[in-house]
């Protein structure tokens, strides 16, 4: 073979090779800068106007601001009727559709390689994806139309739940998975009945996956804006009738954002608003991580 | 341990005081030392799990600086040129390695793997010289006449033999001085083994090759000298013949009697 | 098999019943509720560029806000590829297993949990200003506003995935292309990214799925005008947006028209969701 001249490109390349490490991490710190930026900001902006009232009071109206502005005096009232709200909407989304998403997940733990199977995971993993806007709509159509007539807390937790379906189903199904299968056949061995054996031992020995999978779901539908503004629209009261329009925390900031006499009050409830998500998110993790250690 | 250093004229690798530790004051993995390899010949390193044999030969194209706060001391010259002066990418061109597991690049076709050392280091070849190389390099491993049909196919369909040749082949494209080779039939049935074997023993003609192995018989069968090494430490290197008839270290000994490793 | 343990098989499988009817009522409701548009206009809602809802001369097209979705979805994607990629070479790759490491991925992951809503007041009060400053655009409106947020919104969808796949390539390939004199980026491009290639396509499909349906952030900040933007710096709206926006003040053939364009929206971001699950599922 003859001998290939080889040009010495060390150096060159020696050289790219830093630059290129150098590219990786500026855009590795320009992607959490925005969060620190975002984060900063609420704070700055958000924390001065949280006070007891903050919690206790319902939103004002654009008159009482106005009016309050004009004196120069800090805008009244709080978020109550939105918390109120939130809580209401969520909770009932919740009961809706944990027990659901668990039985269809240890349904599918349970069929693992059946076609049906297949179909609802398939289904899910869809579901997953669709729009939050997209099923606003059809919550429109199907609970206001046609069962509370009218804007309801129960339309948007119906719109909220079929969002956290697919994802307790998921998640229920991957931390079933987890369960090492000797534990079960223990407890067939000893001819335990089938209820019992999902009551005593695969849902006490998969709790805390359960417990994150569901934390997670209600962290992600809890900052939801979109399907609630057509389905929940907004109270400027405080309500707890499933079947009335609904405030809820991210409604009012849309609402504050709308009308600039209460432009202001924006930052105490999107900090309120992402401080409670945040610390869900922390919380899920944190119960995550001390599960898959053992 | 300075007295069981064999004398060796004009070696192609000269280890001096090689000291290696994988954390900064911690326990050393390889302890001073000192070794020239001949040349044209295969050399074995021997010795129980742990006993740094696979460090010392990573060190040698310095494979081991892979781990982040390694400490190294000493110096290895290649040809009288001190490889930690030298840039890492010139010193792999003239230090071919062969590892454990067969690891052709899954993604890449046989032809490409062969010359994948000239793709990564951005060397354009022209048509004919890269027909070329991969000829010659697989005909060198006994390869060439079992896949010419199917150059073009991922290397990965290759029995495991196949593509440890194929790694070999891939190492010899650029010529290099020296091939270093970290248990290369571990994971090889006996037939693929004793291909191998018999192909290093041609290869020696025309290359360096160190190898380490904690198969024996492997070294007994194949190399020309031999290094044991305990605990971190060369405790003897002798002509492979010399050490497995006449060993001088008791250490030496237990081993080969079965009474370790 | 006893009598109580098929009574638990059979309760199971009922409850598995409520996500298929969930999900046939929804089509079958968009379909539905998609008909009377689809009706009056034929194909030529979704190719029609004219939103006129000027009662007598009604005439409703999908194609501002399909041309919109896309062209800030791509964008998105665009923008978001080198800092998701970069961060998954940081995480899975260059400081692996290092407590910096964890804190970025934690801090990428936090991204994941900040609300539409305060993406688009961020948008609205700082990036803004800043589009305007920089003369890209009068107001600070538009296409190329709503992709910088939905590229950041979708970092931690793009990474979560391919941070996986990197650390799965085998070690021994990367010691191959060390050991013949290949340098660290030159590993990767040549060994991690053609191992990795189909999980990292796969995280970033199902990224830009997520760009498609964002509403609230986009809404705030697109400009909703009903149109197909001109330029990058143009304004526009997207499929969502223009539910979002015009829903309130929805009857008749203009509902219908706004569920047509919720029904686009479900098949576009279900076929690449699919796509995106499809090459997942052919990786394991």
């Amino acid at each position: 073979m003859k001998a290939i001249a080889i040009r010495d490109n060390s150096n060159s390349r020696n050289t790219k090779n830093k630059i290129f490490l150098g590219i990786v991490i500026f855009f590795s710190l320009l992607t959490i800068l925005p969060i620190i930026l975002i984060v900063g900001e609420l704070v700055v902006k958000g924390i001065g106007q949280i006070n007891l009232s903050f919690f206790t009071e319902a939103a004002p109206d654009t008159l009482q601001a106005m009016v309050a502005k004009a004196n120069g005096e800090t805008i009244p009232g709080g978020i109550a009727n939105g918390i109120t709200g939130s809580i209401l909407i969520v909770v009932l989304a919740a009961v809706m559709a944990i027990p659901f998403g668990i039985i269809t997940g240890i349904y599918l733990y349970e069929t693992p390689g059946k076609r049906y199977s297949n179909i609802i995971r398939d289904i899910a993993d869809i579901l997953q994806g669709v729009p939050s806007i997209v099923l606003g709509l059809i919550v429109y159509l199907w609970v206001v139309k046609y069962i509370t007539h009218s804007y309801s807390a129960l339309a948007g937790s119906v719109s909220l739940a079929i969002m956290m379906l697919p994802l307790i189903i998921r998640s229920t199904e991957e931390t079933l998975k987890m369960i090492p299968g000797t534990l079960k056949e223990a407890a067939v061995a000893l001819g335990v009945p089938y209820h019992k054996i999902i009551l005593r031992v695969l849902i006490p020995s998969s709790f805390s996956g359960l417990l994150t999978g569901i934390l997670i779901s209600i962290s992600r539908i809890l900052g939801e804006t979109a399907p609630l503004m057509l389905t929940t629209l907004g109270n400027p009261r405080i309500n707890w009738d499933i079947t009335h329009p609904t405030s809820a925390v991210p409604l009012l900031i849309w609402q504050f954002y709308n009308d600039p006499n209460m432009v202001e009050l924006i930052w105490s409830s999107s900090l309120f608003l992402m401080g409670f998500v945040l610390t869900l998110n922390i919380i899920s993790k944190r119960i995550s991580a001390k599960h898959s250690i053992h | 341990m300075n007295e069981n250093i064999i004398e060796v004229k004009n070696p192609v690798l000269s280890i001096q005081n090689l000291s290696i530790a994988y954390d900064k004051g911690g326990k050393y993995a390889v302890k001073d030392v000192s070794v020239d390899v001949k040349r044209d010949s295969i050399t074995a390193i021997m010795g129980p799990s742990g006993c740094g044999k696979s460090t010392l030969l990573r060190a040698i194209n310095r494979m081991h600086e892979l781990y982040p706060n390694i400490v190294t001391e000493g110096k290895i010259l290649l040809n009288d040129e001190d490889v930690y002066g030298m840039s890492t990418i010139k010193l792999r061109r003239k230090i071919g390695m062969v590892f454990q597991r067969p690891n052709p690049f899954p993604t890449m076709s046989i032809f490409d793997n062969v010359i994948a050392g000239y793709k990564l280091n951005g060397i354009r070849l022209k048509k004919s010289e890269r027909e070329e190389i991969v000829e010659t390099s697989l005909r060198d491993v006994a390869l060439w006449d079992e896949v010419r049909e199917s150059l073009f196919k991922k290397g990965t369909f290759l029995s495991g033999g196949q593509q440890q040749r194929l790694c070999i082949a891939r190492a010899l494209a650029f010529k290099p001085d020296v091939i270093l080779l970290d248990e290369p039939t571990s994971a090889l049935d006996p037939v693929a083994t004793a291909r191998v074997e018999d192909l290093l023993v041609e290869l020696k003609k025309n290359y360096t090759i160190v190898l380490v192995t904690h198969n024996m018989s492997q070294a007994a069968r194949i190399s020309d000298n031999a290094m044991f090494m305990y605990l971190g430490e060369l405790v003897e290197y002798d002509k492979t013949k010399t050490m497995f008839t006449n060993p001088k270290d008791s250490r030496t000994e237990g081993y080969l009697t079965g009474e370790f490793g | 098999m006893n009598n109580s343990d098929k009574i638990t098989k059979y309760f199971l499988f009922a409850g598995s019943f409520l996500i298929l009817i969930v999900a046939g009522g929804m089509v079958y409701s968009l379909v539905g509720g998609a008909i009377p548009a689809f009706h009056k206009f034929g194909w030529h809602f979704i190719t029609s560029t004219n939103w006129n809802p000027t009662e007598g001369r009604e005439s409703y097209g999908a194609m501002p806000f399909i041309a919109g979705t896309m062209i800030t979805s791509v964008l998105a994607l665009l923008i978001s590829i080198p800092m998701a990629f970069s961060t998954s070479l940081f995480v899975s790759e260059y400081f692996r297993k290092t407590p910096v490491a964890s804190v970025l991925s934690t801090l990428v992951d936090l991204l994941a949990g900040i609300p539409s809503i305060v993406y688009g007041l961020w948008g609205f009060y700082t990036l803004r200003p800043v589009i305007m400053h920089l003369g890209l655009s009068p107001q600070g409106f538009g296409v190329f506003t709503s992709g910088i947020i939905l590229a950041i919104m979708i970092i931690p969808y793009a990474t979560s995935l391919s941070n996986e796949i990197i650390v799965m390539v085998p070690n021994e390939l990367k010691e191959a292309a060390y050991s013949l004199g290949a340098t660290r980026m030159e590993v990767i491009f040549n060994v991690i990214v053609p191992n990795a290639r189909s999980g990292i396509v796969a995280s970033y499909i199902l990224a830009f799925g997520r760009a498609l349906g964002e509403t609230m952030a986009v809404t705030m900040l697109i400009g909703n005008a009903n149109k197909v933007p001109h330029s990058l710096f143009d304004t526009g709206n997207t499929m969502a947006s223009v539910i979002a926006n015009q829903f309130g003040e929805a009857d008749g053939l203009k509902l219908s028209s706004l569920i047509a364009i919720g029904l686009l929206l479900f098949v576009i971001t279900a076929l690449v969701n699919t796509a995106g699950k499809f090459i997942i599922k052919k990786l394991s």
